[in-house]
């Protein structure tokens, strides 16, 4: 990683962590569907960059999180696991031309996109709803949390990515 | 040794995956056991400093709001001062109260009520002798209980919490229950294990028990909106609440002063 991209790599994640427990984790659209968009961190993290970097950083960005809500390490265990599937999504969503550090999430086409993030967000919502609800009786909730709030998500990011499209990456 | 040291670097990506997996499952599990998160909760200084900056800007949206119930409390206090001819300044909050019980104001700065097991963070700790296990209140009903206090902050586990379990009972005739919450709804908690004998009819008033040292007995829960009969024998009861949940802003902290001698003697019956 270049020195620029070190220092941008800080920001997203000072700002997109102070985004999410002052704003996000507030909205409560429907009474409990709330957007976790500080995914974009992970789904951003530059390709070529180390793994094992990227790992660490999805444990520091979610337990982060959860010492602001109060949820012991649901979002730390999350984010992990999708910080460690990464490549393998990465593999699965773009095909071959991945594997030759050719990939820019602004280059590839709509559908690869979607569902990249389609892929990372559910995998990431499945997991934390799962933990933070943690019983098997409530698997409807679960599954309902992880739709309503999945689908929220990825509109959000997708919007985001957007608007912030012009030159990064 | 060095096959060891080659399998560690080329399994290193999984090997801290399942290091740092396993470190937030403890975590996890640790926040779902029954006292909970002392690890990891919002009254560290640094996410409590960050709530109570955002929420001293945020409260001004609230204003209107809060001065209503302001009202309100003032025209309660002011009517029941009319009625028994005692200076205002003399009485504690509520009639109901003895004089055991002491009253501090804190403020909320972060609330959470999407979630199974939901916390309350206020602005008030230890240094201002909050201790956990201490009630909550508002001017129109029961909030929750202290279950972690920092220097400046505490931590309230709320009424909308699975582990949540609070002595209450109907007015009118005694007979008492535990308050639970199903997690459906913001505004409805559930009072189970009320006997099947209890007459009990929708829109009957719901009060604390005074079965523990925590909460003094009477303070407001809310109103029976819908009763169902389980398992034959006692009834499961949905309490719609007189407190708003979801828009808490001040908060009353009770401190019980026998709470020392009513636990030891609890104890020292457990032990005979």
């Amino acid at each position: 990683m270049q020195n620029n991209q070190i220092i941008l790599n800080i920001i997203r994640f000072v700002v997109l962590m102070l985004l999410q427990v002052i704003v996000l984790n507030h909205i409560n659209f429907l009474g409990y569907v709330n957007p976790y968009a500080y995914l974009i961190f992970i789904l951003l993290f530059p390709f070529d960059a180390s793994k094992t970097l990227l790992i660490f950083l999805s444990f520091l960005l979610g337990l982060s999180i959860d010492l602001f809500s109060d949820s012991g390490g649901v979002h730390a265990a999350a984010c992990v696991l999708v910080g460690f599937l990464r490549p393998g999504i990465l593999k699965f969503s773009f095909g071959v031309s991945y594997e030759y550090n050719a990939v820019k999430l602004n280059k590839v086409t709509f559908k690869e996109r979607v569902l990249y993030i389609t892929l990372m967000v559910f995998i990431h919502h499945f997991v934390l709803f799962g933990l933070e609800i943690f019983s098997l009786s409530h698997i409807v909730l679960i599954l309902k949390s992880t739709l309503f709030s999945g689908i929220f998500s990825v509109l959000l990011i997708l919007c985001i990515l957007l608007l912030f499209n012009t030159k990064e990456n | 040794m060095q096959q060891i040291i080659y399998f560690f670097i080329k399994n290193k990506n999984f090997l801290l995956f399942a290091l740092l997996f396993l470190i937030s499952f403890i975590l996890t599990l640790e926040s779902h056991s029954y006292h909970n998160s002392k690890l990891i909760s919002s009254t560290n200084f640094f996410s409590a400093k960050v709530y109570s900056v955002t929420s001293n800007i945020t409260e001004y949206f609230d204003l209107k709001e809060q001065n209503k119930i302001l009202l309100e409390q003032n025209s309660s206090l002011l009517k029941y001062q009319a009625n028994t001819n005692t200076p205002i300044s003399q009485i504690p909050l509520d009639s109901l109260l003895s004089k055991n019980f002491e009253f501090t104001g804190a403020r909320v700065i972060n609330n959470v009520y999407n979630k199974t097991n939901n916390h309350i963070t206020i602005d008030k700790g230890q240094n201002d002798t909050i201790e956990p296990d201490m009630g909550v209140i508002t001017s129109k009903g029961i909030v929750g209980i202290i279950n972690k206090t920092s220097g400046k902050y505490a931590r309230i586990q709320s009424l909308l919490n699975t582990k949540s379990q609070i002595n209450a009972q109907l007015k009118k005739s005694k007979h008492f229950g535990f308050l639970t919450w199903n997690t459906q709804n913001p505004h409805i908690v559930q009072l189970t294990e009320i006997p099947k004998l209890a007459p009990i009819a929708i829109g009957d008033t719901i009060i604390t028990g005074g079965n523990s040292a925590i909460f003094p007995k009477g303070i407001l829960v809310g109103r029976v909106a819908n009763y169902t009969l389980e398992n034959n024998d006692s009834y499961t009861v949905d309490v719609r609440l007189f407190n708003d949940m979801t828009n808490l802003s001040h908060v009353f902290i009770i401190k019980n002063k026998n709470k020392q001698e009513i636990i030891q003697l609890q104890f020292s019956d457990d032990a005979e």
